[in-house]
């Protein structure tokens, strides 16, 4: 049976995440299909047809996808599960809002996150903000799952799938989307970026964020990160927060300054190749995750850095 | 359902006066090993080691205790239910939730291991007896990470599902979700009744006072089960292993940022 992977997009690209999702799709053993469902949408499924591994795009283009609603595309996906072995989408909000819904509706269970895939039933999947790792096997006739993007190579570019138009499913009409106000910036997404600089309660305030951290950033063309103390005190934005409960990531490069390392934001970095930990206490948990750590004041410290960087 | 009232004294305006439908709430709570607790795993590494562990309720679920709370100290909500699936000891978690201020608590005992579905269809048939018109949960818990139970619920209810609350307006039979999505925020618009899943900066629950805890003590608390619900609670994964991922070492520390831009350019060629 052929595996299905929900693609998430904006109508005209694919976003990054959808690529690793794919990759974990090809280690089940089945044909890779992609399902593209939204609103004039056809340029994101000419996007989707060149992923590589990928041999059928499935194209759902209705007014009522627009938003891309969790009640709508579920309702869609449950009338086309029957021709699939597993559902696949990444553990972005969005695969994480639409999943588990999708697997209620067929009675079977969602994994969450995997991390590994075993075999096309067995899957690993981290456990306790990835404190432990679970192997996970499921008897139900259709797996849904979400990936954990840092887990998984994105997929290549150089497939020519065909593409299929879908018959829309129900407009089921439950929700409505007011407004999105999404954070607009020039640097690369905190998920796809290969240098993140996270500043945590450290930074003392929000202004500091954009004194100090921004610049360094900027130098070394780094997505902005921060620890969940910081978000809760106020510094910064939500969508910035690495960890457990915010986002995962695994760069080339994670610079952590003025964090403390607390288990659930170790949770959502620790899978990065180089750690940098610049904090005055000694004695904080960060360093012992940190391949270069500096004991200093982070305010001292950051303008020596872009110094140093030119 | 809508009152009209008219006044009939002669030189006043005609007044009509909506009366606002209100809102029943079940808050799903659920005993989860503490957020401070670094968990071990069993020697045959079968599973996670339980055994003498501080419990507590999942942060996520206190939040949307206290989101239910707020909304019936506002006079938007009648009642909060609390209700939790578990062992006997989820009467604790129960009691911590009315002492933030729920009404009265469910528990569903059962010793068996319950999973996000099977969940979903506890909750299903308590939904079916309570006719909530807002089930507010937490958007996932601290132990399995799972993120599933809410959406669950609300796919098997038919109802809409807000996920990842960080802003909640009730207004008569609508609400009004403000959502953390990856970028940013939404904000969408569901009919009730639907389910809400909390996030983190929603609110900042309170602490229970002492004479609250005692009170709690006496609130009602009814106890059911799986088989009285008619629920099949049979687990659908099965945990075939349970590891502890590869540690991460120590390196070493720098003098100075110069000697950092140094290393991570010679040595570990990052940037």
């Amino acid at each position: 049976m052929a595996i299905l992977v929900i693609a998430e997009h904006d109508d005209s690209s694919i976003k990054a995440a959808t690529l690793n999702a794919v990759t974990a799709a090809t280690k089940l053993g089945g044909e890779v299909h992609l399902l593209v469902a939204g609103s004039n949408c056809a340029a994101a499924a000419a996007a989707a047809a060149r992923i590589s591994g990928v041999g059928k795009v499935l194209l759902a283009d209705a007014p009522h996808y627009a938003d891309q609603s969790p009640e709508n595309v579920a309702a869609l996906l449950v009338s086309i599960a029957g021709a699939y072995s597993h559902l696949l989408a990444a553990a972005t909000t969005r695969g994480k809002n639409c999943m588990p819904r999708v697997a209620a509706l067929l009675d079977v269970a969602q994994i969450s996150e995997i991390s590994g895939v075993e075999s096309a039933d067995t899957f690993v999947r981290p456990i306790y903000a990835g404190n432990v790792v679970a192997t996970v096997q499921s008897a139900d006739p259709v797996k849904v799952i979400t990936v954990r993007a840092t887990a998984f190579e994105a997929a290549g570019e150089g497939g020519s799938a065909a593409i299929e138009s879908l018959p829309a499913g129900p407009d089921l009409g439950l929700s409505r989307l007011l407004g999105r106000e999404l954070t607009k910036s020039e640097r690369p997404e905190l998920t796809a970026a290969k240098v993140i600089v996270s500043g945590g309660r450290g930074m003392a305030n929000g202004e500091n964020f954009h004194r100090l951290l921004e610049p360094l950033a900027d130098k070394l063309g780094a997505a902005l990160g921060a620890s969940r103390a910081a978000v809760d005190a106020g510094f910064v934005p939500n969508d910035y927060q690495v960890g457990q409960t915010g986002k995962i990531v695994a760069p080339q490069l994670y610079i952590a300054v003025g964090i403390s390392g607390a288990i659930q934001h170790l949770a959502g970095m620790k899978d990065s190749k180089i750690i940098v930990a610049i904090n005055k206490d000694a004695e904080a948990p960060i360093f012992q995750v940190a391949d270069y750590g500096l004991v200093a004041d982070l305010f001292e410290v950051l303008p020596a850095l872009q110094a140093e960087l030119g | 359902m809508s009152n009209v009232a008219c006044g009939t004294t002669p030189g006043i305006a005609l007044r009509v006066v909506i009366k606002e439908k209100k809102v029943k709430i079940l808050v799903p709570v659920k005993r989860v090993v503490d957020y401070n607790v670094k968990v071990r795993v069993k020697p045959d590494a079968s599973d996670v080691d339980l055994a003498n562990v501080k419990m507590s309720m999942n942060p996520f679920d206190e939040i949307a205790v206290e989101e239910a709370v707020r909304l019936k100290e506002a006079g938007i909500a009648t009642e909060v239910v609390a209700v939790s699936a578990g062992v006997a000891n989820c009467q604790e978690t129960l009691r911590t939730a009315m002492a933030i201020g729920a009404d009265r608590g469910i528990l569903i005992q059962t010793d068996v291991e319950l999973q996000p579905l099977a969940v979903a269809k506890l909750l299903q048939a308590v939904c079916a007896k309570e006719q909530p018109q807002l089930v507010l949960c937490g958007k996932q818990a601290i132990d399995d990470d799972a993120n599933q139970t809410g959406q669950m619920l609300a796919g098997l209810m038919g109802w809409p599902q807000a996920t990842f609350a960080s802003k909640l307006v009730v207004a008569g039979q609508q609400a009004t979700v403000t959502r953390e999505i990856d970028g940013g925020l939404e904000t969408i618009e569901v009919v009730l009744p639907a389910v809400v899943s909390t996030d983190l900066r929603l609110n900042e629950p309170r602490y229970a006072t002492l004479p609250n805890i005692m009170k709690a003590k006496r609130k009602p608390l009814e106890t059911t089960t799986p088989a009285a619900l008619g629920v099949d609670v049979a687990p659908r994964l099965k945990t075939l292993k349970a590891a502890e991922p590869p540690k991460r070492t120590a390196g070493i520390k720098v003098a100075d940022a110069a000697d950092l831009v140094l290393k991570l350019k010679t040595e570990a060629k990052v940037i």
